[in-house]
């Protein structure tokens, strides 16, 4: 693969004194979406808090080799600057209750201190809404609290808030888990849009979601990346029995 | 035969009712009866002079419980200046440490502190306070207060923040807030309304206390508004001149008494308001 | 996202049936002008819809594959990949037929043609209506495409019989007639093809097989 925006060396990651992710090698592509699925305790949910370093946050966490964003080792900058390249949804749509919409999308900037312009703030905060199709719904009510959105337009501003900062690639760790299936394929809609502007690497127990969004594919279990390839390929011709196993549904 | 049964166990329901309010009137029926008793005898008394006015000098008649009033609120005040930053320290350590040595020994002081009697409590802030400064002044009993305050909040804090749920400090960890940042602007202001209503409950509760400020504050009759003097409290005030021979006096302390049941009442009650009207949704 | 794909997939069967449309007509107007330039034509579009077909159907089994078509969508792909098989089928009969064309333009006819053009207008006009039934999902023009298949059986079977005598009679015209009669069944072939597809059609529209004769037209369903 030729440029990718962000690749493992041999990632191990541990809690405590076990080992979660082993030897992990993968290159994620540029402005594409990368889905990465596998059966609960693969290690997908760890793999993608590694690339942010999320993972450390956890008491008793460690992580081992190298991740790069481009050419720059992750894991020799500091953290809190690593985290603000590189943007995170969650799975349970996760609005900061004491702020209003405005100040929810812009909070990348205000907590950190940043100081930017009104006027910048403002074009910041549209701009991070439309690409996160929220905008018509909620450009008359900036000034509420979020709490009246509903799930779906919840994790829309999540998505925004973590575009304000124009990181280069966002992660979505499952996140559409919690949400209807209408807003499911709203969101979905909006990755394939989102992936045109931003690299976006998706983490989903749902193969079908996997199959329907992604560019590329990788399957994980037991904390090992069995397969990575093209979704195409992946979902037609997998050359590893697990995941084929995994794929017509024998376990997972 | 099935008749009876229905009949019975509608009977042993009935039963039943009526003793659990009965039972819960009866838990009620003694502040009622306190509230009604004060209000009674002391509400005669109460008029805007009574309130603004200094006491007379001893056998006057008339005057005024201003001084005690004034002194009350420097003194809460005091108690909150020096328990609230102490407290929220202490909630925000244990919430975010749960489990260290310091956190152990921290939790069991707090529970010390707060089952320790008030007069012991009075007789410590004698020691360290009024002995090396030679005089009584509020700064001591504001302490006195502080120390009694102290459990409520560290203990408020941190609850409230425990319930903070933990994907808000996840998701401004991921927007690269460094976590000291994280507590201040984003956890504490969700846990704002709890924290503000346990300050508002030791409040409640230290604006009453009369043991630990008979050694501290001591009483004045005369307004005075340095924290390095002694002065006045509504306690005090009750104490003094409900132990006069002086009618006039004894009235006033019925008096002073409505007063402080309704700053204790209104506290009770504000704090009850600010935890459910000031809903933070998560 | 899938709707978007599934449009994509619509535009290429056709760009692939209005080729092999072209391709028949061509091979018949090859024969009946002897104009050898047309019938090369046909070989080059033959390159082309080999070219589709398995464009065509790469894409089918990337959507089955990813997307999970289900009810309407599956019978469409489904029918598409079919569709796309037998349209690749009807490409090679006329090219068979091109090919036996190219032989017989530079001799002298074995009798004006008369029948033979008959059945081609007839297959032609049916490939084109079983086309039609499927962008129109017309149930009932592809029914009616279903019924005419057996006047070119009896077509082909005329042709059959006349060429025969014009064999038995002068042995130099043998050479001549088998070609006239590879010509005959490849159309035969194509118009049989045809029907596939209008069975399909009927698939594709209520759910109902109507393979293997289990159709009737008109009142029958």
């Amino acid at each position: 693969m030729e440029n990718p925006i962000l690749r493992t060396e041999s990632l191990n990651a541990y809690y405590g004194g076990q080992i979660a992710l082993k030897a992990v090698t993968m290159a994620i592509p540029e402005r594409k979406l990368t889905a990465i699925m596998g059966p609960s305790g693969c290690g997908k949910s760890t793999l993608i808090r590694c690339l942010n370093r999320m993972h450390e946050l956890i008491p008793g966490a460690r992580v081992e080799n190298k991740v790069f964003l481009k050419d720059r080792d992750l894991y020799a900058m500091e953290p809190t600057e690593v985290r603000r390249m590189i943007g995170m949804v969650f799975q349970r749509p996760n609005p900061f209750p004491t702020m209003s919409i405005y100040e929810n999308v812009i909070a990348g900037y205000r907590l950190n201190s940043i100081r930017i312009k009104r006027g910048d703030q403002d074009v910041i905060v549209e701009e991070s809404l439309r690409k996160a199709a929220l905008w018509d719904e909620v450009k008359d009510h900036l000034h509420k609290k979020g709490t009246f959105l509903s799930g779906g337009q919840q994790q829309r501003l999540c998505i925004a808030r973590a575009l304000a900062l124009h990181p280069e690639i966002i992660l979505l760790d499952e996140p559409t888990s919690a949400l209807d299936p209408k807003a499911t394929a709203f969101i979905e809609t909006l990755m394939e849009e989102l992936k045109q502007s931003v690299s976006i690497c998706l983490v989903t127990h749902n193969i079908a979601q996997a199959s329907r969004v992604s560019d590329w594919t990788a399957f994980m279990y037991l904390g090992e990346l069995v397969e990575y390839n093209t979704t195409e390929k992946i979902f037609t011709v997998p050359q590893d029995k697990r995941t084929e196993e995994y794929l017509v549904g024998k376990f997972g | 035969m099935i008749k009876s049964r229905i009949h019975r166990r509608l009977f042993l329901n009935t039963a039943f009712r009526l003793l659990i309010f009965g039972l819960s009137a009866a838990a009620l029926l003694p502040l009622f009866l306190i509230l009604a008793d004060v209000f009674y005898k002391g509400i005669g008394v109460i008029n805007w002079n009574f309130l603004v006015s200094l006491p007379r000098a001893t056998g006057e008649k008339g005057g005024g419980i201003s001084s005690a009033i004034v002194g009350t609120l420097m003194l809460v005040g005091l108690a909150i200046g020096l328990a609230v930053p102490l407290g929220m320290a202490a909630g925000i350590y244990l919430a975010e440490v749960r489990r260290s040595r310091l956190a152990y020994f921290t939790r069991l002081a707090v529970d010390v502190l707060q089952g320790m009697p008030s007069v012991v409590i009075g007789i410590v802030a004698y020691a360290w306070l009024v002995r090396p400064m030679g005089k009584f002044t509020a700064l001591s009993g504001g302490v006195a207060l502080a120390l009694m305050m102290l459990p409520l909040v560290v203990r408020g804090t941190e609850e409230v923040l425990k319930l903070v749920p933990a994907t808000l400090k996840e998701a401004s960890a991921a927007l690269g807030v460094p976590h000291y940042r994280t507590v201040l602007r984003v956890i504490i202001p969700c846990g704002l309304p709890g924290i503000i209503s346990a300050v508002l409950l030791g409040v409640s509760r230290v604006a009453g206390e009369t043991a630990p400020l008979l050694f501290t504050a001591f009483g004045n009759r005369f307004l005075e508004l340095s924290p390095l003097k002694q002065v006045g409290a509504l306690p005090l005030t009750i104490f003094t001149y409900a132990m006069s021979p002086y009618e006039d006096l004894q009235a006033q302390a019925w008096g002073a008494a409505v007063v402080l049941i309704v700053i204790v009442l209104a506290t009770n009650i504000i704090s009850r308001i600010v935890i459910t009207r000031w809903k933070i949704q998560f | 996202m899938l709707e978007a794909k599934i449009i994509y997939l619509r535009e290429r069967i056709m760009e692939m049936a209005a080729l092999v449309e072209k391709m028949i007509s061509d091979s018949v107007q090859g024969l009946a002008s002897g104009n050898e330039a047309t019938l090369r034509g046909v070989y080059e579009n033959e390159t082309r819809a080999n070219q589709l077909e398995i464009e065509i159907d790469e894409l089918c089994t990337r959507l089955i594959a990813l997307h999970e078509p289900r009810a309407k969508d599956l019978r469409l792909i489904l029918m598409i990949m079919k569709m796309n098989s037998d349209l690749e089928r009807i490409g090679d009969h006329a090219v068979n037929i091109a090919q036996s064309a190219a032989y017989l333009i530079v001799r002298p006819p074995v009798k004006p043609l008369v029948d033979i053009p008959r059945l081609a207008e007839e297959a032609v006009a049916m490939l084109r209506d079983s086309i039609a039934s499927f962008i129109r999902e017309d149930e009932g023009l592809a029914g009616s495409v279903l019924a005419r298949d057996d006047r070119i059986d009896a077509l082909r079977d005329q042709v059959f019989r006349e060429l025969i005598t014009y064999m038995l009679s002068d042995a130099a015209t043998i050479e001549r007639s088998l070609q006239l009669m590879r010509v005959t069944q490849n159309l035969e072939r194509a118009a049989d093809l045809s029907t596939n597809i209008c069975e399909d059609v009927i698939y594709l529209v209520n759910g109902k097989v109507v393979k293997h004769g289990r159709f009737e037209p008109e009142g029958g369903l």
